[in-house]
């Protein structure tokens, strides 16, 4: 889409909606959020800076193709199930620690690495779709590869 | 959230607290297993070169793990682990009892054949599609539903392999393959919401979803709740999944689509787990509405055997008269749901081992008949096999014995069962409908072996019959040897199979071990909660 409004106000929203991902997911643990939905926002601003700039500046931006981003979520969220046979536990069994990080005591879990694992899956998986749809008709899927870039 | 030190409350009335041993880890790593390759697949999704490799040692793993969970099984009954610690019935929990642990073994073996066969059968277009990440989620959901204790969880994995399977049967994108999805996809999906849609009618009544807590509630709440109604919408749901009669034209109208391997998936698979689900719903958890339903699922069970036979019978392509078989083997597994008596249910349980191990290689069969025979599908164009693949024709001919249950092929066993646990209870009719579609299914298969394999090649004469025979090589030949030499160990000595299916009846009949296995105190107080 070709208007100055979009493409002036397409790249500050979608930092901002992404920022606020962030914030969704790891509000989460406790209080409405979490990846899922922090995704699904991930995924809506990556498809407004698509909607302003095209698919290709979206699959430059993400440098990695959106299924090796959902790939790896799934792969992220496996494995924060499966850390829990190292200590005992049955699958999927909450594993926390308490770093200090500058001061600070930080609780990290492994509920918190499988949620940021949805959240890429979600990402991965709606971008992955948003993106085939805003394509250009008459581009086959297979080309957006090669002028996507990094892969 | 949870607080650094540890807090004052019990809970012990909450959490499991004893650590699991190690080994009750092989009930949940068949499915983290699949999705973790799935997972790294789909990173590496452009690196098609080692997408064979890493899925290949992947599926022998898995075959390794659910032989290790058998064993386990088999020596000290039902393996249960809670996701997350909770204690059931909050805890999701992963139920592995024989019939499980057996039949995720077979599929996950018809699937290393699969995978094998995949190496010759799909190029490097269909590996960039995603083959091999498809395969692996299928198998996670395939294996899930086979090791779940929860029957909402049932339904999630059902998902995850209906989700992968979309992905499967549209690989290559052609327009056929689109219409046969199409009917495929929608038929699941009605399927999957009438089974979705009976597991909130349960909940509704049961308050529970873990299959444990529903086999001991069951009991009490027979005289008031509908439970009838309830077992009449998941045996619909479930006979939809499994291709039975009235609800069976979305088969043969796809599994023909798809590229051979895919459709040798399907077949020996998908339609699979759902006589699991049957199974593990009709015969575990509501063994009094099944017999209210018996005549119902028997009528059913006969039309489906008539319906698969004939079909095969009047088919020219032979991917659709192996999708037809398949079908017919469905009436089979469903009349022994139908009789419910041990010795029936042992014998379905093992017509559906058999029938993973014979549909896939069928199928397998049928994809390298058509490249030896002409490159057609048509039986009207193939010909002159026999003369060209002579130990392929060998093998074809032992899995078609076995498809129609001659002896002395795996196929027998089942038959034999099912035969004598119908006349056993007076069902004359359903035996005789196993047996005329058994001999259905031999004139079909004895067709397709005259025309395909004894004719010469109609419009080929002289030295060009002889062509390019083993060109598959041993990518193709290595499984279809596999499951072959499976069809005829087990039809020679099918001892050990039929102890294992008897006694998962059994625990079926009874499931005091399974419930116990999920709630080791509450069973020894005499099981009500």
């Amino acid at each position: 889409m070709n208007t100055l409004i979009l493409r002036t106000v397409a790249p500050v929203l979608t930092a901002l909606m992404l920022l606020f991902s962030v914030f969704v997911l790891l509000r989460g643990h406790n209080e409405p959020g979490g990846g899922f939905i922090g995704g699904l926002i991930a995924a809506s601003a990556l498809a407004i800076y698509g909607i302003a700039f095209g698919v290709g500046a979206v699959r430059r931006a993400l440098r990695f193709h959106p299924m090796a981003i959902a790939g790896c979520g799934l792969m992220l969220a496996t494995v924060s199930g499966l850390v829990s046979i190292l200590f005992g536990v049955p699958f999927m069994t909450g594993l926390w620690i308490y770093p200090e990080i500058l001061g600070v005591e930080v609780p990290l879990a492994t509920v918190m690495s499988f949620d940021v694992g949805v959240y890429l899956v979600v990402v991965g998986a709606i971008i992955s779709i948003a993106l085939a749809l805003e394509q250009e008709p008459g581009l086959p899927e297979r080309s957006d590869g090669k002028t996507g870039g990094e892969d | 959230m949870a607080a650094p030190s540890s807090t004052p409350a019990d809970l012990s009335a909450a959490l499991v607290l004893t650590p699991p041993p190690l080994a009750d880890w092989l009930v949940v790593l068949p499915v983290a297993l699949m999705i973790a390759l799935g997972a790294a697949l789909m990173m590496i999704r452009k690196s098609v070169r080692w997408h064979g490799p890493i899925a290949i040692s992947g599926l022998v793993l898995l075959v390794l793990l659910d032989l290790g969970l058998l064993w386990r099984v088999s020596v000290h009954g039902p393996v249960t682990m809670v996701m997350g610690r909770w204690l059931p019935p909050f805890g999701i929990a992963f139920t592995a009892d024989l019939l499980g642990a057996a039949m995720a073994l077979a599929a996950a073996v018809a699937a290393l054949a699969a995978g094998i066969f995949a190496l010759a059968d799909i190029d490097a277009g269909g590996r960039r599609y995603g083959f091999f990440p498809f395969l692996m989620l299928l198998m996670a959901g395939v294996s899930g539903a086979f090791l779940t204790g929860d029957i909402f969880n049932l339904y999630v994995w059902f998902e995850v392999l209906l989700i992968s399977s979309f992905g499967l049967i549209i690989l290559g994108s052609e327009p056929e393959q689109i219409d046969g999805a199409l009917k495929y996809a929608i038929l699941n999906l009605v399927g999957t919401t009438l089974f979705l849609i009976a597991i909130g009618y349960l909940y509704a009544v049961f308050g529970t979803l873990n299959m444990a807590d529903i086999a001991r509630k069951a009991v009490g709440l027979r005289d008031t709740a509908p439970l009838v109604t309830l077992t009449a919408l998941f045996v619909l749901a479930f006979a939809m999944k499994a291709a039975a009669f009235p609800v069976n034209f979305w088969l043969p109208a796809s599994y023909h689509t798809p590229r051979i391997v895919v459709s040798a998936l399907f077949g020996g698979l998908l339609t699979k787990v759902g006589i699991y689900a049957l199974i593990r719903v009709a015969i575990m958890l509501f063994p009094v509405e099944r017999e209210a339903l018996s005549l119902v699922i028997a009528v059913s069970a006969a039309l489906t055997m008539m319906a698969g036979a004939l079909g095969a019978l009047a088919q020219d392509d032979i991917r659709r008269l192996v999708g037809y078989l398949v079908i017919a083997g469905i009436g089979n597994m469903l009349a022994g749901v139908a009789i419910g008596t041990p010795a029936a249910v042992s014998g379905a349980i093992l017509y559906a081992l058999h029938s993973m191990a014979t549909m896939t290689a069928l199928y397998f069969v049928a994809g390298e008949a058509a490249r030896l025979g002409g490159g057609s599908w048509s039986l009207a164009a193939l010909g002159g096999i026999y003369r060209r693949a002579p130990w392929f024709s060998a093998a074809s001919f032992l899995l078609f014995l076995a498809a129609a249950g001659l002896p002395p092929l795996s196929g027998l066993w089942p038959k034999v069962a099912l035969l004598k646990a119908s006349l056993d209870i007076g069902a004359w009719w359903l035996g005789a409908a196993i047996l005329v579609s058994a001999f259905l299914v031999t004139v079909s298969l004895a067709r397709v072996f005259l025309l395909a394999y004894w004719r010469p090649q109609p419009g080929l004469t002289g030295a060009g019959a002889d062509g390019s025979a083993a060109a598959g090589g041993w990518r193709m030949s290595l499984p279809l040897g596999l499951l072959t030499a499976l069809v005829v160990f087990f039809g020679l000595m099918p001892e050990p199979l039929l102890d294992l299916t008897q006694r998962a009846a059994t625990g079926l009949a009874d499931p005091a071990a399974y419930v116990q296995s999920v709630f080791p105190t509450s069973a020894q107080k005499g099981g009500v909660p």
